[in-house]
């Protein structure tokens, strides 16, 4: 299939070896495909680096910056966190579903109707004003989980029960969440005919380190807020639920063969409604933190298309749930060095091409280059 | 070779001379001679596997011949690609039709062709197209789009596409496997039309009636050497010609022990259940397995065997009748309770449903158990157990795996299904369905699969064998039952094979006894 056979003279010069292209008849060792994610991150940067020179810049220099401005400090290492955040719990809500091979492409959505159902706890309200801040927490926890399980079980259910393609569903169901916000943040909840909601009240935000700067001096204007530890947590669990139980060894046999798995009697469509809820959960779960740990209020621009990096995320950590979270923080740097470096558009482009090299190599976890020494005829 | 040089006194359109096709392991074709003359049907006769198939793939160019000269109309050839094939007249219509479903089938007869070159001047064409169909009585309206088409009239398509491209030699790969009675009469119809204008047609098949009907000469393989060159049919009968495929007068018996059948565990009555297409597939089927017993099912692909199978589990709903394992009802109910009622399959399509080729040799194997203790606790998977009971029957079952971390999808075909057999045999089924279990595996691993199964039925579980391979079935099974447009047409116990190539061939039992007696 797959025979690239350099034995033919190159332009009259015969090269001393022979390289072959084969697929793979054992299995690559454990180590081999995050080596290949970090080699897919390293071309990706020196490509970066390639367009930044002919653009008439210093790549070591501008790298060093972008270093600098994302790790550089304990300061700007915060920033960086708070902008992985949300990163963190959209990529798990990917790579969930993509484990089963659900190509939830909705996590923008349902990030936007997380924020919602997070922002009607405050603005209906559904909690008194002077309600515990404990209260706030887990009630628009919960409330911002729901309403981005309920976006995702409109194209689960209808996957399941119709066979609708979840791609196009989900997607499409981005467009209507963004307007359903707009519709409340314009009409119902605008603040004096801006395009936002009041500014919630601080009972109704998230902890932030800096909360804590009176015990813990260094944590002092550190923004890191308490949505860190919901990514991590939810990590965990979802990295037990896919590699421990007897459901995610569901999910990875439906990924794999469809087919397989109903013939050892797993209902898929039941699995295709029940991924597509909690990884619209974990999406609104993004959606409610970055609302009550960063914007404090309703409104339009709340996410700079966290939802498809999440995509990206997912793949570039190999859907597992743990490496999602240190992918993160590496996306959240480049979110970050977008506004140190001009033009800002190089960070994007990194992370376009990072995706790029990603898929490109992966044909070396099914195929080995075999280079052998050319024998004389 | 002196001898090619030599005008031929008959006109041989073909002739093929001490081809060698080598795959790893196998000698597919050694040292084979083929001729074939102008206007003749000549066919090509073996058993799975003899090499038929891939001796045309090597005239259709397909395959390159590791040795052996092909010459066309006195010419040698060397053909790289079938459009070499083509352009030398020479076509192949394959068991696997390669057409697009959305187009029409005037739109697939030009795919790949240097015209029209722009415009699509379909209308045109349509009529072109009408015109060679209606020379050959090839009846299919050029304007259809594929999927509205029967099988039979997307078999009129691809041979509508080599004519077409102006083949003088169609070669026919089991054409007949695949369609219904009427239809395979309208095919021979057809045939004998283009024979009649010329034609050459090569016919590869195993089915004797067919080949004593339709062809005028016949050439015999078996394990890649021709056994018989050229005979007339009219020289030869039936019985002559399943001796030279076969090789052996009797029908070969596997060892096999006396059981004495026990209780009934299998009672199938009157099933009703529909294709995928919506078709009926199953037209009230019943028939009983009782312990200790292999029951085969006989038939040509595709009247009905497969949906049967998938019925049985409950992968496709029943829309009539009654499916009893163990005195329990299980019509409609889901697959883990048929699976907890102690029912098993063995898929006939080893990679696309038996197994997750993406996982692991241990994922495999407990596919059936992974939610039952001591592999599934609780909430979890408990993977020492889950690897220990891999490692187990890797030993019993003797699987080649270096450990069973390996990915199945590097497996070989007679490793892979030693996985699935594992797996459903360590299950200890009171009910198996074997679909095919020995497809395309080599002689060891066909003896090896067999007498696990015999070793099944020794321990009282009852089997339902599904296979097309009548040699197969006649060995292993006590009693074979008739399939046929999925309806069950008999059943014989004594092995008859003249009676049940009668039955596959759509007569009942009672008419095949009725004319015995008359």
């Amino acid at each position: 299939m797959t025979q690239a056979d350099s034995t033919k003279p190159i332009m009259g010069f015969k090269l001393p070896f022979k390289m072959k292209v084969e697929p793979r008849v054992v299995d690559p060792p454990r180590w081999y495909s995050p080596m290949l994610s970090v080699i897919a991150v390293v071309v990706a940067l020196m490509i970066g680096a390639l367009v930044i020179w002919l653009g008439g810049g210093e790549p070591w220099k501008v790298y060093a910056h972008i270093a600098r401005s994302s790790f550089g400090s304990v300061g700007v290492l915060s920033d960086t966190m708070v902008k992985a955040i949300p990163l963190m719990l959209v990529g798990l809500a990917c790579s969930f579903a993509f484990r089963m091979r659900l190509w939830n492409i909705g996590a923008e959505g349902q990030f936007f109707l997380g924020a919602f159902g997070a922002s009607m706890i405050v603005l209906l309200p559904v909690l008194p004003e002077e309600a515990p801040k404990w209260q706030f927490i887990i009630v628009m926890a919960l409330s911002g989980m729901l309403f981005g399980a309920l976006w995702g079980f409109v194209p689960g259910f209808l996957k399941a029960k119709f066979n609708v393609n979840e791609i196009i569903s989900t997607l499409m169901m981005n467009y209507i969440a963004v307007e359903w916000n707009n519709f409340f943040i314009y009409a119902v909840w605008t603040e004096g005919g801006f395009q936002m909601s009041r500014m919630f009240q601080r009972n109704a935000w998230l902890p932030r380190l800096s909360d804590f700067a009176e015990a813990i001096p260094v944590f002092r204007g550190l923004t890191t807020h308490m949505g860190l530890l919901f990514a991590i947590v939810a990590a965990i669990i979802l990295w037990l639920v896919l590699s421990k139980s007897q459901w995610g060894y569901e999910i990875r046999l439906i990924g794999d063969n469809p087919r397989a798995a109903e013939y050892a009697g797993i209902s898929i469509s039941k699995n295709v409604i029940l991924v597509m809820l909690v990884s619209g959960a974990l999406a609104g779960l993004a959606g409610m933190s970055e609302i009550a740990g960063v914007v404090h209020r309703l409104q339009g621009a709340i996410s700079p298309g966290y939802g498809y990096t999440g995509i990206i995320i997912a793949w570039l950590a190999k859907l597992n749930p743990l490496a999602v979270i240190l992918v993160s923080i590496l996306f959240g740097a480049l979110i970050l060095a977008g506004r140190e470096v001009q033009p800002s558009g190089v960070p994007t482009l990194i992370q376009g091409v990072i995706m790029v090299s990603l898929i490109a190599i992966d044909f070396f976890l099914r195929n080995r280059i075999r280079i052998t020494r050319r024998v004389e005829e | 070779m002196d001898q090619t040089n030599k005008p031929n006194e008959i006109t041989n359109v073909v002739r093929m001379q001490g081809i060698v096709k080598r795959f790893p392991g196998v000698l597919a074709n050694n040292q084979v001679d083929f001729e074939l003359r102008r206007g003749e049907v000549h066919a090509l006769l073996g058993e799975n596997g003899a090499g038929k198939s891939t001796l045309m793939n090597v005239l259709a160019g397909l395959y390159r011949p590791d040795g052996g000269t092909v010459i066309v109309n006195d010419k040698v050839v060397n053909f790289s690609s079938p459009r070499d094939a083509i352009n030398a007249g020479i076509g192949m219509v394959h068991q696997h039709f390669m057409l697009v479903p959305s187009q029409s089938v005037t739109e697939n007869v030009l795919l790949g062709l240097d015209e029209p070159r722009f415009r699509m001047h379909l209308p045109r064409y349509n009529r072109k197209i009408a015109e060679i169909a209606g020379q050959y009585g090839l009846h299919v309206d050029p304007a259809a789009k594929i999927w509205q088409l029967s099988v039979g009239e997307q078999q009129r398509v691809e041979i509508l596409k080599m004519l077409y491209r102006g083949a003088d030699v169609l070669i026919m790969d089991e054409p007949t496997a695949v369609l219904a009675p009427s239809e395979i009469e309208e095919l021979f119809k057809t045939l004998r039309s283009m024979t009649a204008q010329g034609k050459s047609i090569v016919f590869i098949s195993h089915k004797l009636h067919e080949v004593m009907e339709i062809s005028d000469r016949v050439t015999v393989l078996q394990k890649g050497v021709v056994t018989s060159a050229c005979l007339p049919i009219s020289s030869v009968t039936r019985a002559d010609l399943a001796r030279l495929m076969v090789g052996r007068e009797v029908v070969f018996r596997v060892e096999k022990k006396h059981v004495e059948p026990g209780e009934v565990v299998l009672s199938v009555k009157d099933l009703q259940a529909d294709n995928d297409k919506g078709l009926p597939a199953l037209r009230g089927v019943s028939l009983d397995v009782r312990e200790g017993e292999v029951v085969g099912l006989a038939g040509v692909a595709g009247n009905g065997q497969s949906e049967l199978a998938e019925t049985l589990v409950g992968l496709r709903p029943v829309l009539g009748g009654k499916v009893i394992v163990n005195q329990k009802d299980v019509t409609n109910k889901p697959v883990k309770f048929g699976i907890r009622q102690g029912v098993s399959l063995i898929p006939a399509d080893r990679t696309q449903v038996g197994t997750a080729p993406n996982l692991s040799v241990t994922d495999n194997v407990i596919m059936k158990k992974y939610d039952q203790a001591p592999i599934g606790q609780g909430w979890m998977v408990n993977a020492l157990e889950a690897n220990k009971y891999a490692a187990e029957l890797k030993e019993a079952y003797d699987i080649m795996v270096p450990t069973v971390d390996t990915s199945v999808r590097l497996l070989s075909g007679g490793n892979l299904q030693k996985v699935i057999l594992a797996r459903e045999i360590s299950s200890e089924p009171k009910l198996m369905i074997a679909v095919q279990p020995t497809r395309g595996l080599d002689v060891g691993a066909i003896e090896g699969v067999q007498r696990l199964l015999l070793a099944q039925r020794a321990d009282g579980a009852a089997i339902l064998l599904i296979s097309e391979e009548l040699e197969e079935l006649l060995s292993l099974s006590d009693r074979v039952y008739v399939i046929y447009e999925g309806g069950i047409m008999g059943e014989v116990a004594d092995g008859d094979i003249e009676k049940i190539g009668q039955m596959m061939t759509g007569t009942r039992l009672e008419q095949i006894e009725m004319q015995g007696e008359a």
